[in-house]
């Protein structure tokens, strides 16, 4: 292809490349927010379908790993930010700084994802024929993890639930299925989104980016916000179901 | 032709950081809005509160408030097909009745079966 320098052959200007690039890139993210709209919309029906079951699982999720991700995120948009940022005004060495930055708030999102997950695999919540609700509060010894008060409040939570919904274990299964399927969709994302980054990291120590040409960083930052955006609206919509009791 | 003019918006750190510190004063709105008992306003609050969240992140972090009207149309489709999507299959499931008179599959759950629009 013909090409001068920065420029492609197939553009008049540096401004209308970067355009097209940012045009391309938001209508391959409507796809990905039809592509969670999808889930959501499962689990808007499920959830009130069967709200004591899902308020149930919610409750048993651990609200402060969730929050501290939730921070985690939100901070690692602001270095991505701060990289596209870098790059515009042409501070070379500070792009990746902030990428690097960026990176090591994906891995801490990883490693408190790996604990609560693991959390979830020791307390029998992983949809499957060991799933249990109860596990916890007729296992205390196992779940050494979780403080006897709030075992008390969690085994009163469970008595309500049970009552007014008999078959409360398969369908806090359900609720499990969504918190499995949207967590780990939205984790998948942020692995293909560190891979992205380690990749822009490489170019950036290059020297590649400068203020007239800093396409990929720009692309690739669009594609990390729209993961801290599906972000934003998980923790509410799994972490905050019913927890003014 | 060959001198290019560089017009492109650049957002400014100190806008990021006003930015950054309302996302992580909404997070922690929510988590306390969650603690109240709204009744049915709790998930009203919670998805407000992460509307407004998405929308700073889209207008600053992805610069789509400074961005060509061509792309900011692409946005406002998006947002107006994923609506479609979310209004016209929960309105169907709400509203349902078959002609046995069987109510919509979206009832919910309680202790004597399953009642709609509880």
């Amino acid at each position: 292809m013909h090409r001068t320098e920065e420029l492609y052959g197939q553009f008049r200007t540096l401004e209308q490349q970067k355009d097209s690039a940012s045009l391309g890139m938001w209508i391959f993210l409507v796809t990905e927010v039809m592509f969670f709209g999808g889930i959501m919309l499962a689990y808007a029906i499920n959830r009130h379908t069967y709200f004591h079951a899902f308020a149930m699982g919610s409750n048993t999720l651990d609200l402060k790993l969730g929050g501290i991700n939730t921070v985690v995120l939100l901070a690692s948009s602001f270095t991505m930010a701060m990289a596209v940022w870098s790059s515009q005004v042409g501070k070379k060495p500070l792009i990746s700084v902030f990428l690097t930055l960026t990176i090591i708030l994906g891995f801490v999102f990883f490693g408190v994802k790996y604990i609560e997950y693991a959390q979830k695999f020791h307390h029998r919540l992983v949809p499957g024929r060991n799933f249990d609700i109860t596990y916890c509060v007729n296992n205390p010894s196992n779940c050494e993890d979780v403080k006897p008060e709030e075992l008390a409040v969690e085994r009163k939570e469970i008595a309500e639930a049970q009552a007014a919904d008999p078959d409360l274990n398969s369908h806090a299964q359900l609720y499990y299925s969504a918190y499995f399927g949207m967590t780990g969709l939205h984790a998948l994302h942020m692995v293909i989104g560190a891979g992205l980054l380690l990749w822009l990291l490489r170019q950036s120590f290059a020297g590649r980016f400068t203020p007239q040409w800093n396409t990929p960083v720009d692309i690739v930052g669009l594609y990390w916000h729209f993961v801290d955006i599906v972000w934003i609206y998980l923790f509410p919509l799994l972490y905050l179901i019913d927890r003014h009791k | 032709m060959s001198e290019q003019v560089h017009t492109e918006h650049i957002v400014q750190p100190r806008t990021y950081l006003a930015i950054i510190l309302t996302l992580l004063t909404l997070t922690g709105l929510t988590v306390y809005a969650a603690y109240i008992n709204l009744g049915k306003f709790n998930i009203v609050v919670a998805l407000a509160i992460a509307t407004l969240k998405a929308t700073l992140v889209v207008l600053f972090f992805m610069h789509a408030k400074y961005t060509q009207r061509r792309t900011q149309l692409v946005i406002i489709a998006g947002i107006f097909w994923l609506a479609i999507l979310l209004f016209m299959t929960l309105s169907d499931y709400v509203s349902r009745i078959d002609y046995r008179g069987v109510r919509s599959p979206i009832s919910r759950v309680t202790s004597r079966g399953t009642c709609p629009f509880s």
